[in-house]
């Protein structure tokens, strides 16, 4: 070969090929530039953070890069996943220290699975007056896994069926209770209906209806008698009527024992006016009485005094044999 | 100009339609064994100082002219098509089973890591199948055996054609990934800023150092494969040996890097997901 075969040789070269070659380089190399810090600060390589280390008893679930939320905006990642010696998983978040203000010592940390799509780590600070978590806090998370329910969901639901399928055997008591029903449902085909079947049997129901006849029946008599009693009580010259009259004159009665009653009551104030000049009289008896007893004991000291005076005064002198 | 007088290795010579299954196989490995060392010695060249003078910068001007500037408008053009009617299917698909906050990370990862590269790489592969003239002319000898090409048609013929179809796939992949990703935040968020930092801290999740490394790894081995296996093959064979297929020139060196980036594209799968 002469010449090196070069095709594009053969051709006019392009205008301003060596420049149009420089400026796709170029655009290649900002492109690749731009696109890898582009990816370094989503990765969070140039963001200021601070330590958190969450202590789990698992990692399933937790995956170096996962976010940390807040109020479901992301306030960390997770930097590294390690198992400490004491057999508890450290999980080491790296908080951007702008978003840091939202962590507190109150702060609450929640790994959640859900059903679907990867596992969430949550934050929840209920009061944000507290002091900021200082860097390198190790805290406790707290697990919320719908996945760990799912095995005793299916031994209820297994349970569930066993009870089912028991209930639904042959000789099963609903399957039981559903001939009873049916013979009962049999029964309501009967001469008398419900009313047979309820009462297990024709004979039965058609002493009822007897029964329900007589009843009537005396019903009936009862109606009479009411109607009777009514005319007794109720009617002209009744039993109420005679109460009214009687109670008329009862009234009467008692206006008159009200007079009587008046003039009693006349009499014992004339008989209190009597007591009262009774009580007076009574009163002046007792100086009466002391005058009496003093005339008296003057008497007697005037006797005495005669008797001592007096001749034939009684010898009061005792002498001894 | 030195020319190739070096005697062929009778190992890779075409051989006759009866050969022996076993003779096949050591065939087809000594053929990929002579397109790993095209590329080792194309490599060696192109990290040569002495390789790069005012003529082969000249062709490799040109050659990235043909390669990469007339191809990148319409490759992107076709590439953003092609990226919205994926990113309108999935967010509308994801919305109504409810699983909107899996779709963005959904589309990145299936867009930006998988579909682009590949795209970039088949639609580079694509030019070269199609166009003649980036292709060197097979060797007079019929064979390929690096050391016995001369280092004139290395450095003004081959390792320009390396570097630019190279430079072609890294170059679309990364235009075309970039779009997809301004894209995607558009059609989700639409015209406005706000959704920037949930996106901007969903793709730093995505992007994480094992899946960037994949990432990069991927698209240059794409590149190298689209940039040296035609070329070797096209060393290797005369225009007559090229297989038809539906009334078009199918040539060895387009199989051969389909079946690479096939391989390649399961390793990269298995190796993200076992």
């Amino acid at each position: 070969m002469d010449a090196p075969h070069d095709a594009t040789s053969g051709a006019p070269p392009p205008r301003n090929v060596g420049f149009k070659a420089g400026v796709l380089l170029a655009l290649v190399l900002v492109l690749l530039c731009a696109a890898a810090g582009y990816l370094l600060y989503a990765r969070g390589v140039f963001e200021e953070t601070q330590e958190l280390r969450l202590l789990a008893e698992d990692s399933e679930g937790v995956s170096v890069g996962m976010d940390l939320t807040f109020a479901g905006f992301p306030v960390g990642r997770v930097r590294r996943i390690e198992l400490a010696d004491d057999g508890q998983v450290r999980i080491v978040v790296a908080v951007a220290t702008k978003d840091a203000a939202w962590l507190r010592t109150s702060s609450i940390y929640t790994l959640e699975r859900g059903l679907v799509g990867e596992a969430k780590l949550r934050v929840f600070t209920g009061v944000l007056s507290d002091p900021p978590l200082p860097p390198g806090a190790e805290r406790p998370v707290l697990r919320g896994d719908v996945s760990a329910e799912i095995p005793r969901l299916l031994a209820t639901m297994q349970a569930l069926v066993g009870n089912l399928e028991r209930m639904t055997q042959e000789d099963s008591s609903v399957n039981a209770s559903l001939g009873n029903l049916r013979g009962l449902t049999d029964g309501f085909k009967g001469r008398y209906g419900v009313l047979g079947a309820a009462l297990g049997g024709d004979e039965n129901a058609k002493k009822l209806l007897a029964a329900l006849d007589r009843a009537n029946v005396l019903l009936g008599r009862t109606d009479a008698l009411v109607g009777k009693a009514d005319t007794r009580l109720f009617g002209a010259g009744g039993v109420v009527d005679d109460t009214q009259a009687l109670v008329r004159r009862l009234n009467g009665l008692l206006i008159d024992a009200q007079a009587s009653l008046k003039k009693v009551d006349a009499v014992l104030v004339e008989a209190q006016a009597v007591g009262a000049n009774a009580r007076v009289a009574s009163q002046d008896l007792g100086p009466l009485r002391a005058e009496v007893e003093s005339s008296l004991r003057r008497v007697d000291a005037l006797l005495g005094e005669v008797n001592r005076k007096w001749p034939f005064a009684r010898d009061t002198e005792i002498k001894l044999p | 100009m030195a020319r190739y007088h070096g005697p062929m290795p009778a190992s890779l010579s075409y051989p006759p339609a009866s050969v022996p299954a076993m003779g096949r196989v050591r065939r087809t490995l000594a053929e990929w064994w002579a397109v790993l060392m095209f590329g080792a010695v194309a490599a060696v060249y192109a990290l040569s100082p002495s390789s790069h003078d005012a003529r082969s910068r000249d062709a490799t001007a040109r050659l990235l002219h043909a390669t990469s500037w007339q191809a990148l408008p319409w490759f992107t053009l076709l590439s953003a098509l092609i990226s919205l009617a994926l990113i309108r299917t999935l967010v509308v698909t994801a919305q109504s089973y409810g699983l909107s906050q899996f779709a963005l990370e959904m589309m990145v990862r299936v867009l930006v890591l998988e579909l682009v590269p590949l795209g970039a790489a088949l639609f580079v592969l694509l030019r070269v199948a199609l166009a003649d003239d980036l292709l060197p002319a097979p060797d007079p000898a019929g064979g390929l055996a690096p050391q016995s090409l001369a280092a004139e048609r290395w450095r003004l013929e081959l390792v320009p054609r390396v570097l630019a179809l190279g430079f072609a796939v890294l170059a679309l992949a990364i235009a075309s990934g970039v779009l997809a990703l301004a894209l995607a935040y558009t059609v989700v968020y639409g015209f406005t800023p706000w959704g920037l930092d949930a996106y901007t801290r969903m793709v730093g999740r995505v992007f994480d150092p094992a899946v960037s490394l994949a990432l990069g790894l991927k698209t240059v081995l794409f590149g190298l494969t689209v940039a040296v296996v035609p070329l070797a093959s096209a060393l290797q064979e005369s225009r007559a040996q090229a297989r038809r297929v539906g009334g078009f020139a199918v040539r060895s060196g387009t199989r051969r890097v389909l079946a690479a980036l096939v391989l390649l594209q399961a390793a990269s799968l298995l190796l993200k997901f076992l």
